[in-house]
């Protein structure tokens, strides 16, 4: 059995191979599910109720999927540089801390400016984060899957230091928490009685900014080329350590920015906890999407959906959240399988 | 003479392109089959369906009469069939010895396999006259004594029949010249060879017979004897190809001045020693030498992408500070590069998207806020596929999907469509058919009429003879004029390519 590169991939097939992947990948968590003694069909019932039957549902799965589009979008940018940003986590706690730094009543100006002031501050402090990355390999060539990951372990002792030291809120009654974010700083609702806040339209926004980025500007060309053949962009006289600046800066912003909706726009305040993984869900959502920026809020709200509905399902019947992250894990397994399969066709020898 | 080897009717299809068409084919015992076409002909299909890394559509193979299994290399070698790769396949970081018995000898007792395997070795250097050092390693070997070790690597397999895959591709004429009597000597004793080549005048001289293939049909099988130089081009493009020859012009201004120039990169063979060097208007300047003497990093110099870390470099009469490729771009040195694939375009992206990439940043193509003006790249691209005739379905087509020579064709498109005043084409016709050749030559002498000073760099000595005013050689770094007698006499330069003989 040999892969031999198919000269051009049909149209048909580049739709319908992600949704046979999907569809196999659930076929398969169905396994799981059978064994944990529930029915098939119900428990996939429940999921899909628990994430998209009611309008809370929906506004549920929506405000889970802004921090991930926003970390989707990092990894989705640095990947088309094929630049290996690992540490969306870190610059996402990166962005927090700059939230809760300038927001819990350093700055107090009117919600219309400060708002914007917290989000540049999240992006600068997650871009500026990356830089390290960017340092260690323009100059030394570390390679940054390495520091990514690394720095993202430094910066929860860092976080964790903070918030149970210097910035430990005093009304917390000793939980290690920092302060809230002042009013004027707190993302507006979108609709009331729901957690679903302005960081969603703001996350949607930038998808469709780094797409346009992307396909129209010179940078998103010379992002690209550098991805594609680093030597055939040198020689074409685009600057590579140039382009992995600028793509690294925009990749940490952009997860800096998931910190910033999070704080700001969810929990209020910044703990430990604030993110169950999503600078690594990030990663997930991108090879979802086969880094398209557009294909990115479908495949965070897809993720966000499997597992608000995962955790709904397990409330009502014996089969565990848990099963969540296996649907991630075998979805993307089986997407990567299916656009391999799109490129290339299988011969028998 | 015996049938040692036969193809019959062998097929095989990639797609919608049939690379074989039923080709029939014999080899007799101790004889040389030249096996004669262009790029794309299927000549290396063909060779490496005998070899088994393949398997024919329809058709099969046999050797001594025996069928041969179909798509196993290992029954092939064991038949006798050795195959000599165009790119090595030998592990630069083990010894000559090594690598020979590598899969040959035993690993459990590698002392014992060795020593055997040294004696083995000796005798068979010995009965061909294939002298190399079995303790050398390999990374410090030169190509022509890489290739002799492929050579007693499938001698040392046992092989009967040796399948040489364009052997004389990156050989200096002196290398040829010893490859061939290897040949030679191997023939008298009864062994069988295949060499694959698009180089008429070798073939002529090593062969016994040659097949010609065109588009992947056998066209047809004559002795060397009977075989004319002519005749045979004709077979192989299917109509009759005449490259064209500069003509003679009064030279002008300098458009690159090398004045003791040195480079200090991280890789010693790059590296540049003392050049000096000056081009002027309207001038070839043919740069001889066997691939990695400094010949790139000379390139990068004459188009602004390396400085040099002794001595003066001056393109187009500004002296080169920094590297910044954009600038001489713009200032007018138009550049083809040696790998096509690697460095010359990005395959994953459009046509009109790589015939812009050297101007990207400069109107119409982008305008001050940086955004991309695709509509003004479209029609650029549109025009230069038409005036470059380039082969494609239109500007948004992925370059990846296209022929070498229509690649080149965009590459050339895009660095000579502005008129520089300095040409740097390094290997420009690498790897094409004859018909894309007599192009980019024509181009190339287009451009010098316009008033071009051309840097141009050639392993072909054929090419370099016939486009250039001046040739020098490059060796490990240094330049010499081969000039007086030498500068037409190819042996001569040939002996200067190997660092032999001072001019």
């Amino acid at each position: 059995m040999r892969f031999e590169p198919r000269e051009r991939v049909p149209v048909w097939l580049a739709i319908v191979a992600p949704v046979l992947a999907i569809a196999a990948s659930l076929l398969l968590c169905s396994i799981l599910i059978v064994w944990s003694g529930e029915s098939v069909f119900g428990s996939y019932v429940l999921l899909v109720k628990g994430s998209l039957g009611s309008q809370f549902a929906i506004t549920e799965t929506l405000s889970r999927a802004t921090p991930l589009i926003f970390t989707g979008l990092a990894a989705a940018v640095a990947f088309r540089a094929k630049f290996w940003n690992i540490g969306g986590e870190g610059q996402f706690y990166f962005g927090a801390l700059a939230v809760t730094w300038i927001g819990t009543g350093l700055i107090v100006l009117h919600p219309l400016l400060l708002i914007p002031l917290l989000f540049i501050a999240g992006a600068v402090a997650g871009g500026l984060l990356l830089y390290v990355a960017v340092f260690l390999k323009t100059r030394l060539k570390v390679d940054e899957v390495v520091t990514t990951l690394l720095l993202n372990f430094v910066v929860l002792l860092l976080v964790s230091y903070l918030i149970e030291g210097p910035w430990k809120d005093p009304m917390s009654l000793g939980w290690p928490q920092a302060a809230p974010v002042v009013d004027e700083g707190v993302l507006p609702k979108l609709l009331d009685r729901t957690r679903l806040h302005l960081g969603f339209l703001i996350a949607v926004g930038a998808a469709v900014l780094v797409w346009l980025l992307m396909t129209r500007t010179v940078w998103g060309y010379e992002i690209r080329a550098v991805g594609y053949n680093p030597e055939a962009a040198a020689f074409a006289g685009i600057s590579i350590d140039g382009t992995v600046l600028r793509t690294a800066l925009i990749s940490g912003g952009l997860a800096g920015m998931a910190g910033v909706s999070e704080v700001a726009g969810l929990k209020g305040y910044l703990t430990l906890d604030l993110s169950p993984g999503f600078g690594y869900a990030g990663i997930a959502v991108a090879m979802l999407a086969a880094l398209h920026p557009i294909g990115v809020i479908g495949s965070a709200i897809f993720l966000s959906a499997i597992f608000v509905g995962a955790d709904s399902m397990s409330r009502s019947s014996a089969v565990p959240s848990y099963i969540a992250d296996v649907v991630t894990a075998v979805s993307l397994l089986m997407v990567l399988l299916s656009v391999m399969l799109t490129r290339y066709r299988i011969r028998r020898s | 003479m015996e049938e040692i080897l036969k193809l019959a009717g062998i097929t095989k299809r990639f797609g919608g392109l049939t690379a074989n068409d039923g080709i029939d084919l014999s080899l007799a015992e101790g004889e040389v089959l030249a096996l004669l076409g262009e790029n794309g002909a299927g000549k290396t299909t063909l060779m490496n369906i005998i070899f088994g890394h393949y398997v024919a559509d329809e058709g099969h193979v046999e050797v001594h009469g025996r069928p041969l299994p179909a798509g196993s290399s290992e029954a092939a070698i064991k038949a006798g069939i050795g195959m000599v790769h165009q790119h090595f396949t030998l592990a630069d970081n083990l010894t000559v010895l090594e690598n020979i018995i590598l899969g040959r000898e035993k690993l459990w007792s590698l002392r014992q396999g060795l020593a055997a395997g040294r004696r083995r070795l000796r005798q068979i250097a010995e009965q061909f006259g294939l002298q190399v050092e079995p303790d050398a390693r390999v990374g410090d070997l030169t190509v022509g004594q890489r290739q002799r070790v492929e050579i007693l690597k499938a001698l040392y397999a046992d092989a009967r029949i040796l399948i040489l895959d364009e052997p004389t591709a990156v050989l200096t004429p002196q290398e040829t010249e010893s490859l061939f009597s290897t040949l030679r000597s191997l023939v008298e004793q009864g062994w069988s060879a295949i060499i694959i080549s698009h180089k008429l005048h070798e073939i002529l001289q090593v062969s016994d017979r040659i097949a010609v293939l065109r588009r992947g049909r056998l066209v047809g099988v004559v002795p060397t004897a009977e075989a004319d130089r002519d005749r045979l081009a004709e077979m192989m493009v299917g109509r009759k190809v005449v490259r064209p020859a500069a003509e003679p012009q009064t030279s002008g201004e300098p458009v690159l001045l090398l004045e003791s120039v040195s480079t200090r990169g991280p890789r010693q063979d790059d590296n540049l020693d003392k050049v000096g060097l000056t081009i002027r208007e309207r001038e070839v300047v043919g740069v001889a030498g066997v691939a990695g003497n400094g010949q790139n990093t000379l390139a990068d110099i004459a188009s602004g992408a390396v400085v040099p870390a002794d001595g003066t470099a001056e393109v187009l009469g500004r002296r080169v500070r920094r590297v910044d490729v954009r600038t001489s771009v713009r200032a007018g040195v138009g550049r083809i590069p040696e790998d096509r694939h690697a460095k010359g375009i990005i395959g994953e992206m459009t046509v009109w998207e790589n015939l812009v990439s050297e101007d990207l940043r400069r109107p119409p193509f982008a305008s001050g806020a940086l955004i991309v003006n695709s509509a003004a790249g479209r029609r650029h691209a549109e025009e230069l596929i038409e005036r470059f005739d380039i082969r494609c379905p239109g500007p948004h087509a992925e370059t990846r999907l296209m022929s070498g020579g229509n690649l080149q064709k965009l590459i050339l498109a895009r660095g000579l469509s502005r008129e520089p005043r300095l040409i740097v084409a390094n290997q420009p016709s690498r790897g094409l058919d004859e018909g894309a050749i007599a192009y980019v030559h024509g181009q190339l002498l287009e451009a010098r009429r316009r008033g071009a000073g051309i840097l141009l760099i050639s392993e072909d000595l054929d090419e370099l003879l016939s486009l250039a005013d001046r040739i020098v050689v490059m060796y490990r770094g240094r330049l010499r004029e081969a000039g007086g007698e030498a500068a037409r006499d190819k042996a001569r330069i040939g002996l200067m390519m190997s660092g032999q003989e001072a001019a």
